[in-house]
């Protein structure tokens, strides 16, 4: 069996779970439209608590870069005063808070696809629900009422896929709102105190290569020096 | 047959389109078992570029689905945990 199969089984039970938690018109035909309602209401929810992970993300992305601008202040006044201890381990905070920066920012990107996703299957369960309303009418009306009820059943069940769908891209956005909280936490530690930034460069789990990441970080600082030695027309040959 | 992409939508699916779509999806089941990522994002893509080949069903449609397709961005991790899922 293919994957499409399987997850259409799989699916299947799922549609299920969803339609025994709203009211069943297979049952009963007066089924509740505010259970449906309640649905939409729910995934309203869990897009307010993405957009919040986001604003989270983007205050914390505001305080990396006010520090990192700090920091790059700190180094030019390190220059000035020639101490180039100082300057180095300044530009070599700063280029820790950027390398968090740039993490941060695809975290960023991500909910925002995650926020536009959501927002668009909302909209379109909404659709739905109105469409299954109007079907249901129209069904009562043309069908006796034992046929009505496979039919409208049919058109729940197709209303419970798509309430699948949406509750299934919801949990996944959830996972990922959730596994950045640990993260968050540490990108906060970082910019209340940037002395954090030895972090900045995290095990490889090889040590080799984290000697070689450790001397490319050191080389790019010298660089960075160098260059800020330059615009400040203190350079070696100045 | 309706095609569904999770988090896209429907589609009506029928002849060569539909025994290509199903023999991809005998390589995305392996690609899944054998743990392949690469091969399993670029055969979700293929497949989801054939069914979206077919005909889109309107928005009001409230058909059950004959297959689904896990959504396009989904890593093989989160297809794993899908099947490994009881509910």
């Amino acid at each position: 069996m293919g994957l499409m199969a399987r997850v259409s089984t799989i699916f299947k039970s799922k549609v299920n779970t969803v339609l025994d938690k709203a009211e069943d018109p297979r049952e009963t035909l007066e089924y509740s439209y505010q259970k449906q309602v309640e649905q939409l209401q729910n995934i309203r929810r869990g897009i307010a608590e993405v957009v919040t992970s986001k604003k989270r993300l983007e205050l914390q992305m505001s305080r990396l870069q006010q520090s990192a601008a700090q920091q790059d202040e700190n180094a030019r006044d390190a220059v000035r005063a020639n101490r180039d201890d100082l300057a180095q381990e300044a530009l070599a905070r700063k280029q820790g808070l950027e390398s968090q920066m740039a993490g941060l920012q695809t975290q960023i990107d991500d909910l925002a696809r995650e926020e536009a996703r959501l927002t668009d299957l909302q909209q379109k369960l909404q659709t739905k629900v109105e469409s299954f309303r109007t079907q249901k009418e129209v069904i009562k009306a043309q069908y006796s009422a034992a046929q009505a009820q496979v039919k409208i059943g049919e058109a729940f069940t197709g209303l419970g896929e798509d309430m699948t769908d949406v509750n299934m891209a919801l949990q996944r956005a959830q996972d990922k709102t959730e596994s950045l909280k640990a993260r968050a936490a540490a990108v906060d530690a970082l910019s209340e105190n940037p002395a954090f930034q030895n972090d900045a460069l995290p095990s490889s789990g090889d040590s080799i290569r984290d000697e070689l990441n450790k001397l490319k970080a050191s080389s790019s600082v010298s660089d960075e020096l160098a260059k800020l030695k330059a615009e400040l027309g203190q350079g070696d040959n100045a | 047959m309706i095609v569904r992409i999770l988090s896209e939508g429907q589609y009506q699916v029928e002849g060569k389109t539909l025994e290509e779509i199903t023999e991809l999806d005998e390589e995305l089941m392996e690609a899944l078992t054998h743990d392949q990522p690469d091969r399993f994002h670029e055969l979700l893509n293929r497949i989801a570029g054939l069914v979206r080949s077919g005909v889109a069903l309107d928005i009001s449609n409230l058909q059950e689905s004959d297959l689904i397709l896990p959504a396009v961005d989904t890593t093989l991790e989160e297809a794993k945990k899908l099947f490994a899922d009881p509910a």
